[in-house]
């Protein structure tokens, strides 16, 4: 956090087709610690949605209760707005994405609230392929209530004051790879080269998108022993394969070797370039990925960047058949039948 | 991180070097206003003493590096200001000049705060020639150490130019013999009426060392058909005139010949003397005018009409008495501020009672021999070196405008300070091209987690206007002073605007933990962390656009976790200081910086031996 707000210097500050700078996705002023990533994941999200032009009014962030949970107030803040219990998030975002299918979703969440106390939530949001980009900033303890372990703390990670965690991780990516999750992702809050093309390609994902963020709790967790430091997240990163997104309107003109890279389309039109870095990965097969993910643990590395990205499985307003208008916008008199459409209604189970 | 990188290729350009912060010069800069002085004048620390109505404070920190704060406060040709950082943020600069005349103005009586003349001289003695600001320079530095310093004037008043030429309306005298008294008042020998007839006689009387500041007394004339006919006047000498009140009123319709700030001082003088109908003829468009940007708002707004393209070609007489000039009317090509042609598109005559000659000066020694090993070149000009301001003859120096031609005060204030170091040396028989050496002192500005004894808070306040005496009102007298200086108030406004430059960002590469939280809060973008690589490319990697190669950058030693290195473009920081807020690890610290810039008093290595002292 700072005392003073960030002041707003606009000359020569380049602006996207909408006429808006970077500043202008910005929110609030951060309260969170000094140093916190999820202070760099905001930073991204705001340049993401700075290049993707986005109007900031076709936004709607939701998020749960957790120092991560309180950054939707620190980007865009022309944006729509939802912060609800903790671990409940999914639950919220599900209502407003069925009643609205119109707007982005950006879902910010920790460790603690989704994989504590709203694992379950996480699961049946990820199962019914709700649309919308779902951010996990995961630093292995509960920050905002001081620092206790969280369900993401590795076996034998320390706490600050020494103790050691016994239980199993719950590792977020492996979890989403296992319910069907169609475009999964990890990133690091210290490498926004990797993470704001992953942010633009979520956001252009049709579905459910999850990037789990390692991202440091710089009070509670930097110290020798965790396995959620800066330093640790930085040594034991693996990257099989670095994501490139090319916006629709823009042509693909970098020269990727053949067999070296993958192109995958969004449904917005959108590519994903994924170059191999590691030969031997394929990003696109569901079960290499998990293999792949999970040999890495056992070796104490992390995984990032676009672990797996799948072929189109229906979403949850193709399953539901929501309609194509906001709820908002439909008239009151087709959104409620009155009393006498429910008595026919009731009549049919007589 | 395993982005993998090639190593460069052998014969390749190197990748930057870590940036030696001390080296004085490199905070220095960044300070640029400070920078940008010829004399170095501490400009934030004074900025900063006038917020807190501090005014006798924020006088003589100005004090100490221009000598005349109320007089440069109110005529400085102010190079700090197109410096500015604020001019780079916004559209003007801080109102740097303006400020120093309000802690002149509203300073409490600071004489016993001034050097008195020491109880015991120190045995050598040095003559000034001329009583201008580089002589009345040399002097403040030197009669404090000791000396038993001269100065010979010609004329009945002290002050050089700023007393016969710049106007009362601009400078009152009052400021002048204020801030000269101070000098004077230091035991120094001041001997008016008394002109330098032979430099062989002075020499003669055995002064240890001679300062010539005699300016550059000689005005340009304009030899065309017609010179002949009377009522055509160089302008330094008529403004000297009318400083001395030998002349007291000019024609209806002036012609002023220039467009520098001699010509606008010789409009707006003639507009005070009566005239109906004043005009500046420049040969070149307006980009190319030498007149400082506000000497011609004051002239414009006083309703002197400047005509541009036009070449003086004849004067014309009718019944043996000056009637006009005729001129050549140019057509220039252009492109953008380059001139690529020019053609004569007519010939235009402009009629007038009076011509002002404003086109320039030239230095003169006719009563300099040159046969006494002061060497003079084809030119005229001494030959006197750049540093030491020494001439070919040992403990002969020259400063101000008769050492390189004319400039103004402040360049003159800064030969003077020069001049006094080197004589202070030639005095004591130390090498006078080792020079004191400059220093470079940081001192930390934090209090709390997040407080600093600065006020770091960006304040968006525009530039505030100085107030001026109305147009009626400052014609009816010659020495009205025009503008009448910011009051408290209106100063407590544009101070704010001050970034504190000198509140440097100090980086310790040891400490970061690359957690992006600077770079991620910094308002300007000027940070970027990335793999070193050589300048030219590695500027094409920051996150914001390199637009000023001419600002530096700082490049720290490898970091710790990846190896890669914090890059700061100081061209953009606005020292807001959120880059140490957001630091957790105070790897980013704000820190004052006070460059040390040496006067002759603080040259260590110079003690004159007991020996040679006198009583
Ligand atoms: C019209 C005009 C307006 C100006 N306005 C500004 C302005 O607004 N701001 C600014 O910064 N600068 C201005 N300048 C320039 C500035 O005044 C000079 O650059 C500055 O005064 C030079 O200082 P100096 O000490 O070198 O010499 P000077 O100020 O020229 O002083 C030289 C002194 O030496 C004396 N002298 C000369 N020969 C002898 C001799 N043989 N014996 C004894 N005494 C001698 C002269 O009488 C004079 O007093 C202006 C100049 C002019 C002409
Ligand atoms: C129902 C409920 N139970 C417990 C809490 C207390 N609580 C607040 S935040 C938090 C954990 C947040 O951890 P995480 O989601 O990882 O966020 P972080 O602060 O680490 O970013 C807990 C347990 C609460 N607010 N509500
Ligand atoms: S406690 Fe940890 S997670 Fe919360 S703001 Fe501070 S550093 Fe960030
Ligand atoms: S003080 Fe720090 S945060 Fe502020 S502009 Fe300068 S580098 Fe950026
Ligand atoms: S905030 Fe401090 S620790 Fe973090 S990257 Fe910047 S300098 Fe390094
Ligand atoms: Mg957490």
């Amino acid at each position: 956090m700072t005392f003073i707000a960030k002041p707003k210097i606009h000359r020569g500050a380049v602006r996207n087709e909408l006429g808006l700078t970077r500043r202008d996705y910005e929110g609030g002023m951060s309260t969170l610690c000094a140093g916190c990533g999820h202070d760099s994941v905001t930073a991204a999200i705001v340049q993401a949605c700075f290049e993707l032009a986005l109007p900031p009014h076709t936004v709607a962030k939701l998020s749960g209760i957790g120092c991560s949970s309180k950054t939707t107030a620190y980007f865009v803040s022309g944006a729509h707005g939802f912060n609800s219990v903790h671990g409940r998030m999914p639950a919220i975002a599900a209502g407003a994405i069925a009643a609205n299918r119109r707007l982005r979703y950006i879902g910010v969440s920790g460790d603690g609230d989704s994989l504590s106390i709203g694992l379950g939530q996480l699961g049946h949001a990820v199962r019914r392929n709700i649309d919308m980009l779902y951010m996990l900033e995961n630093n292995g303890v509960y920050g905002l209530t001081k620092g206790q372990f969280s369900a993401s703390a590795d076996v034998g990670s320390k706490s600050k004051k020494g103790e050691r965690n016994d239980h199993e991780p719950i590792d977020p990516v492996l979890l989403a790879l296992s319910l069907g999750a169609t475009f999964v992702a990890r990133s690091f809050s210290g490498d926004k080269e990797q993470l704001v093309p992953l942010i633009k390609a979520g956001l252009s994902h049709r579905g459910f998108a999850l990037i789990d963020v390692l991202s440091p709790c710089v009070t509670f967790n930097d110290h020798e022993g965790s396995t959620k430091s800066y330093a640790y997240v930085r040594e034991h990163l693996q990257i099989p394969v670095a994501a490139d997104y090319v916006e629709s309107r823009r042509e693909i003109t970098v020269d990727y070797g053949e067999g070296d890279s993958v192109s995958v389309e969004m449904h917005d039109g959108a590519h994903i370039v994924l170059r191999k870095i590691d030969k031997s990965y394929e990003p696109t097969n569901r079960a290499r990925a998990l293999a792949y993910v999970q040999e890495h643990a056992q070796r104490n590395e992390y995984v990032t960047g676009l672990i797996y990205v799948g072929t189109y499985r229906r979403d949850f307003h193709e399953r539901h058949n929501t309609p194509e208008e906001p709820l908002n916008s439909v008239p009151y008199g087709k959104l409620c039948p009155g009393s006498g459409g429910l008595s026919e209604v009731l009549a049919r189970y007589r | 991180m395993s982005h993998g990188e090639p190593p460069p290729a052998a014969g390749a350009p190197q990748p930057m070097s870590p940036t030696d912060t001390r080296d004085p010069d490199y905070f220095h800069q960044v300070v640029d206003c400070q920078w940008a002085c010829p004399a170095h004048t501490d400009v934030p620390e004074y900025i900063r003493l006038i917020a807190q109505g501090r005014y006798s404070d924020a006088y003589l920190v100005n004090r100490e590096s221009n000598v005349f704060p109320g007089i440069l406060g109110r005529v400085c040709d102010r190079p700090c200001e197109p410096a500015c950082r604020r001019g780079r943020v916004e559209d003007k600069p801080v109102a740097i000049c303006r400020l120093k005349r309000v802690a002149a103005d509203l300073r409490d009586d600071i004489t016993d705060r001034l050097p008195r003349p020491p109880a015991r001289k120190n045995g050598r003695r040095v003559a000034c020639i001329g009583a201008g600001p580089a002589s009345l320079t040399v002097a403040n530095d030197l009669a404090p150490l000791g000396y038993e310093v001269v100065v010979f004037e010609q004329y009945a008043q002290a002050g050089g130019l700023m007393r016969t030429n710049i106007p009362a309306f601009r400078l009152p005298a009052q400021v002048l013999d204020e801030e000269i008294g101070y000098v004077v008042d230091m035991g120094v020998d001041l001997r008016l009426g008394t002109p330098v007839e032979s430099m062989r006689g002075l020499l003669e009387q055995g002064f240890d060392a001679v300062f010539v500041g005699t300016g550059a007394p000689r005005g340009k004339d304009l030899l065309l058909p017609g010179r002949e006919a009377g009522r055509i006047h160089i302008g330094i000498q008529w403004l000297e005139s009318l400083a001395f009140g030998h002349v007291d009123k000019i024609g209806q319709r002036v012609l002023i010949i220039g467009v520098g700030n001699t010509a606008m001082d010789c409009c707006r003088s003639a507009l005070r003397l009566g005239a109906s109908e004043v005009r500046v003829m420049a040969r070149k468009p307006r980009q190319f005018f030498k007149a400082s940007a506000w000497e011609l708002e004051d002239a414009e707004e006083e309703s002197v009409h400047i005509m541009v393209n036009h070449a003086p070609k004849a004067f014309v007489s009718e019944g043996g008495r000056l009637a006009g000039m005729l001129f050549d009317r140019l057509e220039y090509e252009m492109d953008g501020d380059r001139i690529l042609g020019q053609r004569v598109a007519g010939e235009v005559f402009i009629p007038a009672d009076d011509v002002i000659l404003a086109i320039g000066q030239d230095n003169a020694f006719p009563w300099i021999e040159r046969d006494i090993g002061i060497e003079f070149a084809p030119s005229g000009m001494p030959a006197v070196d750049k540093v030491t301001h020494q001439s070919t003859r040992p403990g002969v120096f020259f400063g101000g405008d008769a050492a390189f031609g004319p400039k103004n005060i402040i360049w003159a204030v800064a030969h003077g300070h020069e001049a006094a170091i080197s004589i202070h040396r030639h005095c004591c028989g130390e090498p006078l091209a080792e020079r004191p050496p400059r220093g470079v002192n940081l001192q930390s500005r934090k209090m709390g987690m997040h407080e600093w004894s600065y006020k770091n808070d960006y304040n968006p306040v525009e530039r505030r206007l100085v107030p001026h005496v109305s147009l009626k009102e400052r014609f009816r007298k010659l020495d009205i002073e025009v503008e009448l200086g910011f009051d408290a108030e209106q100063a407590a406004a544009e101070v704010q605007r001050c970034l504190n430059c000198d509140i440097q960002t100090v980086f310790e590469a040891r400490l970061c933990i690359e957690c992006d939280a600077c770079i991620d809060i910094c308002p300007t973008d000027c940070l970027t962390i990335t793999r070193n690589g050589p300048e030219a490319e590695l500027s094409g990697r920051l996150k914001a656009p390199r637009r000023n190669p001419g600002q530096q950058l700082y490049v720290s030693g490898p970091l710790k976790q990846t190896g890669r290195v914090m890059v700061k473009d100081e061209d953009l920081c606005v020292h807001c200081g959120l880059c140490a807020e957001r630091c957790p690890t105070n790897a980013w610290d704000m820190q004052k910086s006070w460059i040390e810039i040496p006067h002759a008093e603080d040259d260590d290595r110079c003690r004159i031996p007991n020996a040679l002292r006198r009583a």
